[in-house]
This record gives structure tokens, C-alpha cells and sequence, in this order.
């Protein structure tokens, strides 16, 4: 058996888990950059593949490390085209404040 | 205490701090900092669960390619804390609030239900290279076309983004 499976309960990496999610969730809500929130939600992402990993080890079994890359592949993408979006909304509005994008607001 | 578990508890600490560094800091370009350095000890911590493979893709993906990105843009646009946007306190105050009370809520309802079987004979070689990429490309090789497929969209789509007068 692993030394970490002996030594760690689960229960910590749940607790280590979501304490970063919140604290990602904490961020989108406060800052105004949007740049800034899509690094908080990048965190949130990171905060769910360290529990899959966890239990990935814990159950020892590989499907669980397979499904991390595939979230790593979506916060690739989902970075590429937020930033993209980010860099046009920029171009348009000479500011990257989220409270300047209200045009949808009714 | 055993070594793993301080080791753990040291990642662990080293993390939460670093989030809340990026999250209170003004400078954006030091939020991206902090936010490399969580990374790395969340690196530790795969390295630490024995999933190296996943250790190094995760240095390699997130703070070789992401956060260069982010950087750039950054700098692209030229920003600094002198532009940077301010929240008023009470709407600070309220998120602090809804964030703790999420996480009370998570670990309330997680607290002591999760009930693992670990098996007694765990297999060390689950997170090494040969044995994902035997699992990547038996079981998951149709998810992996699919995100072959995700990747040639969204970079269409960024460039299509960043482009200027783009004539459809």
C-alpha cells in the first residue's frame, strides 16, 4: 500500500479541495478585472482535478488521472478563446472592467 | 507525524496562502504570479500522490502554457494596479460571506460520508506514463479524438477572435 494512502486520510484532500474552489468562487466575486476571474476560475478547475487525482490514487485506478487531462483540455480551450473574447471586448471598450459589459442588462 | 502528511499539510498551507495572495493583490501581474506559484505546489501535491506523469503535464500545461498566455494579454494591454477596477467594501463583505458559507456547506455535507474501499493491493504504476497512455488510448481514445476536435475549434476560434476586420 502506498505511503500516502496510509498516512493521509481522504478526508483532507476534500477539505484542501474545497477550500480552493471557495476560494476561487471568492475571487470571481470580488474582483472586477476579467482577467483576474478567469484565473479564479481556472483555480476552481484545478481545486476539482486535485480531488480527482486524489481519488484516482486512493482507489488506484487510472480512470480518474484520465479525466484530469481531459479538464486540463478544456481550461486550454476555454483560456484561448476567454482571452481572445477578452482582447476584442478590450479593442472595443478600452477597459477590462466587467461592470462596463452591463449591455445586455435589461 | 509521518513525513507524507507533513509534507501534505506544508503543500497544502503553501496553496491556500498563494490563492489568497492572488486573490487580494492589485497588481494583476502579480495575481498571475501567486497564481503560478499555487500551481507548483499543487504540482507537489500530484507528485506527492504518485502521479508524476500528471505532475509534469500539469507544470508544462498550466504554468508553461496558460499563464504565459494570461501574461501576455497582460502586457498586451498594458495593465497595471493604477487601472485596476475597485469593489466597493459592502459587496466584498457579501462575497466573503456567500464564499464561507459555500465551504461550510461543502465540507458539512462531505464531513465523514465518503467511505473509500482502498484495496489492499494498490498498484504503484497507476499514474506513470505507460500505464495512462494504455488506458488513453484503449478505453478513452474516442474522448481523446474529441478533444483533438475541441482544440483545432477553439484555436480557429481565438484567432478568428483576435483578428482585426475579419471579412466573413
Amino acid at each position: 500500500m502506498l505511503e500516502v494512502v496510509k498516512n493521509i486520510p481522504i478526508d483532507y484532500y476534500v477539505y484542501l479541495s474545497s477550500l480552493l474552489f471557495c476560494i476561487g468562487v471568492f475571487g470571481v466575486l470580488i474582483r472586477r478585472n476579467a482577467i483576474v476571474v478567469l484565473m479564479c476560475v481556472e483555480l476552481m478547475l484545478n481545486a476539482v482535478n486535485l480531488l480527482l487525482a486524489a481519488f484516482s490514487t486512493y482507489l488506484s485506478d487510472a480512470q480518474g488521472q484520465i479525466l484530469v487531462f481531459f479538464i486540463m483540455v478544456v481550461a486550454a480551450a476555454e483560456a484561448a478563446v476567454g482571452l481572445g473574447i477578452l482582447v476584442m471586448i478590450f479593442r472595443n471598450t478600452k477597459t477590462t472592467d466587467i461592470y462596463s459589459l452591463d449591455n445586455l442588462k435589461f | 507525524m509521518s513525513l507524507s502528511l507533513a509534507v501534505f499539510l506544508i503543500l497544502g498551507l503553501a496553496s491556500v496562502i498563494f490563492s489568497l495572495l492572488m486573490v487580494f493583490t492589485k497588481n494583476p501581474v502579480h495575481s498571475v504570479i501567486f497564481l503560478i506559484l499555487t500551481f507548483f505546489s499543487i504540482a507537489g501535491q500530484y507528485v506527492l500522490l504518485n502521479a508524476q506523469f500528471l505532475a509534469v503535464v500539469h507544470i508544462i500545461v498550466y504554468a508553461g502554457a496558460i499563464m504565459v498566455l494570461f501574461l501576455f494579454v497582460l502586457m498586451l494591454l498594458n495593465l497595471n494596479s493604477a487601472a485596476e477596477p475597485k469593489q466597493s467594501a459592502r459587496w466584498k463583505l457579501g462575497a466573503a460571506i456567500a464564499a464561507g458559507m459555500l465551504l461550510v456547506t461543502l465540507v458539512g455535507a462531505l464531513k465523514g460520508g465518503i467511505q473509500i474501499a482502498v484495496p489492499e493491493n494498490t498498484n504503484p504504476q497507476v499514474g506513470l506514463a505507460q500505464n495512462l497512455g494504455r488506458v488513453l488510448f484503449t478505453d478513452f481514445v474516442v474522448p481523446f479524438e474529441i478533444a483533438g476536435i475541441l482544440f483545432l475549434a477553439a484555436m480557429v476560434g481565438a484567432v478568428l477572435l483576435a483578428k482585426r476586420d475579419v471579412k466573413l
